[in-house]
């Protein structure tokens, strides 16, 4: 069963991160790298990217066949999509297990949605 | 030249054999695995030219091995393993032990996780490459091939023999759940005719008649070959009505509705032929009594003609057999069809209260199903659309989404 994690990173935690000592910052990316490499390890791991922050966005809306792109967040709210992880797990309490062992997460920096995939397969009957 | 798909046929049925024979006769199956890997591939594009030697087997075992050769000289263990190179440079012709059982025990090993089991038994076993087996199972094959590596590094140091005879039950039980997981998981709707797109399900059926023919063999597991052959024809007879189970605009189509004129019923006899033995000779399984189930439902002419009360006998003993939620809800499905919705909704209320169940859309549309049986319109449209609110598959919610607008 595959889970889409998105790290919600609340509004400034980069700028938070940024301001933290190289000792600290190193041992927040360890945590990530660490959790990389052990989900990669039990051959759970799809896919995951860190995004540019949200100002970077463009925003494509169509209407009556034209197209309209505006730079800038998608929409105001107090988090920013920072980054996402793919998995493919047992369970969802696994993929929450997963969620819970993001860096941001224990610093309360930020909150994460687990998302079931859907499937096009068939049910058994 | 030779058909592509001929010689894919060819290799995927040899491939365990050659695989056996090069690890008895290298004792490493992690480098040997690799090797055989190579070996598949250099045949199947040179086969196609040359056609199939006298000896695929052979063939195979001297490539992979002269292959892996190569790696172990060419690797920093070199003084290690030099001795055993020394001698006997030539596998020769197919060894006359069978070694595909013990291949399928190790693959299905209980120190690994399941989803390895499951790449390593189709990549060794079915000699399926990485790639198909990640577009089986919709993952990158990054993916697959790491758990198959780590699987093969767990596996470093198991014993390549049959497991001691008290394990025996035990170890076929892991071994045929692995076959029926592939069964089940298996991507039907995205297969095709292309070498990369192979059906998983049509794998496992294969796999389950290697096994089935491997424990008929062995002496030692002659208690086993009931619920072997139960699997089987567990799916066999469920793969015998894949064409109706998709409408024309790939709708879902359920049990009660489909065109029986669509069922297989090559597979449907051996199905029945399989669990018919079974039954009367075998200890009795969940595995055959699923497919006693299916049997009994492969029999009936019209949805109508089904004998539910049989099917209800088999759910009860299914369900004092192996207890799984799932189970059991069949089983009030069963009992609904039997003494009626009324009774159906009683008994769904009892079965519910187990945690897995709760909030489980099956659950809820067997619930629909009961209320619109007994005519409480508005209740089932309202479990109708909680239900496909609850599943993860589009398929199946559009067809419990199309159930509520008819009540609408």
């Amino acid at each position: 069963m595959k889970y889409l994690i998105l790290i919600h990173q609340n509004f400034g935690a980069r700028e938070q991160f940024a301001s933290f000592t190289p000792t600290m910052q190193a041992s927040a990316l360890a945590a990530y790298q660490k959790l990389n490499a052990d989900l990669v390890a039990s051959g759970e791991y799809v896919s995951g990217e860190a995004l540019d922050a949200d100002t970077s966005a463009t925003v494509v809306r169509g209407s009556e066949g034209t197209y309209v792109h505006t730079d800038g967040p998608f929409a105001e709210t107090k988090e920013m999509l920072a980054g996402f992880y793919l998995v493919d797990v047992a369970s969802r309490e696994r993929a929450i297990e997963i969620a819970e062992r993001i860096p941001e997460v224990a610093a309360g920096a930020a909150a994460i949605e687990v998302r079931p995939v859907l499937t096009y397969d068939w049910p058994e009957q | 030249m030779t058909d592509a798909s001929d010689v894919e046929g060819l290799l995927r049925a040899v491939a365990p054999r050659a695989l056996g024979a090069l690890v008895r006769r290298r004792g490493d199956f992690e480098d040997a695995e690799d090797a055989m890997q190579e070996a598949l591939l250099v045949a199947a594009t040179e086969w196609q030219v040359t056609g199939p030697p006298h000896d695929p087997t052979a063939w195979l075992v001297r490539v992979a091995d002269r292959r892996l050769i190569d790696s172990w000289r060419s690797s920093s263990s070199r003084r290690r393993r030099e001795e055993s190179l020394a001698f006997d440079p030539d596998p020769g012709p197919t060894p006359t032990r069978d070694d595909s059982l013990e291949l399928l025990f190790l693959c299905c090993h209980p120190s690994l996780p399941l989803p390895s089991q499951l790449a390593l038994t189709l990549r060794a076993v079915g000699g399926l490459t990485t790639d198909q087996i990640a577009h089986g199972f919709l993952v990158p094959s990054a993916t697959i091939g790491q758990r198959i590596s780590r699987a093969k590094a767990t596996l470093r140091g198991a014993r390549f023999e049959l497991p001691a005879p008290a394990d025996l039950p035990e170890r076929v039980a892991a071994v045929a759940a692995v076959i029926y997981l592939v069964f089940t998981e298996g991507h039907t709707a995205s297969s095709g005719a292309s070498l990369d797109r192979v059906d998983l399900a049509d794998e496992a059926v294969r796999l389950g008649r290697l096994l089935l023919a491997l424990v008929q063999a062995h002496p030692m597991l002659t208690r086993q070959e009931g619920e072997v052959a139960g699997l089987l024809a567990l799916m066999l007879l469920t793969h015998s009505r894949r064409a109706a189970r998709t409408g024309r605009d790939g709708e879902l189509v359920v049990l009660a509705d489909q065109d029986r004129r669509l069922w297989d019923r090559a597979l449907i006899d051996e199905g029945v032929t399989l669990i018919t033995g079974a039954l009367s000779a075998a200890p009795l399984g969940p595995y055959q009594l699923q497919a006693a189930i299916a049997a009994v439902h492969a029999e009936a002419a019209t949805a109508g003609d089904t004998d539910w009360r049989e099917i209800l006998g088999l759910y009860d003993l299914l369900v004092s057999w192996a207890p799984s939620p799932m189970t059991r809800l069949n089983r009030v499905v069963a009992l609904a069809m039997v003494d009626g919705p009324a009774a159906g909704l009683l008994a769904l209320d009892t079965a519910a209260t187990d945690p897995t169940l709760i909030d489980h859309h099956r659950t809820h549309a067997v619930r629909a199903h009961f209320l619109e049986s007994v005519g409480d319109t508005s209740g089932a449209r309202a479990e109708y659309e909680l239900a496909a609110r609850l599943t993860h598959s589009i398929p199946e919610r559009r067809h419990l989404l199309a159930r509520a607008a008819r009540l609408a």
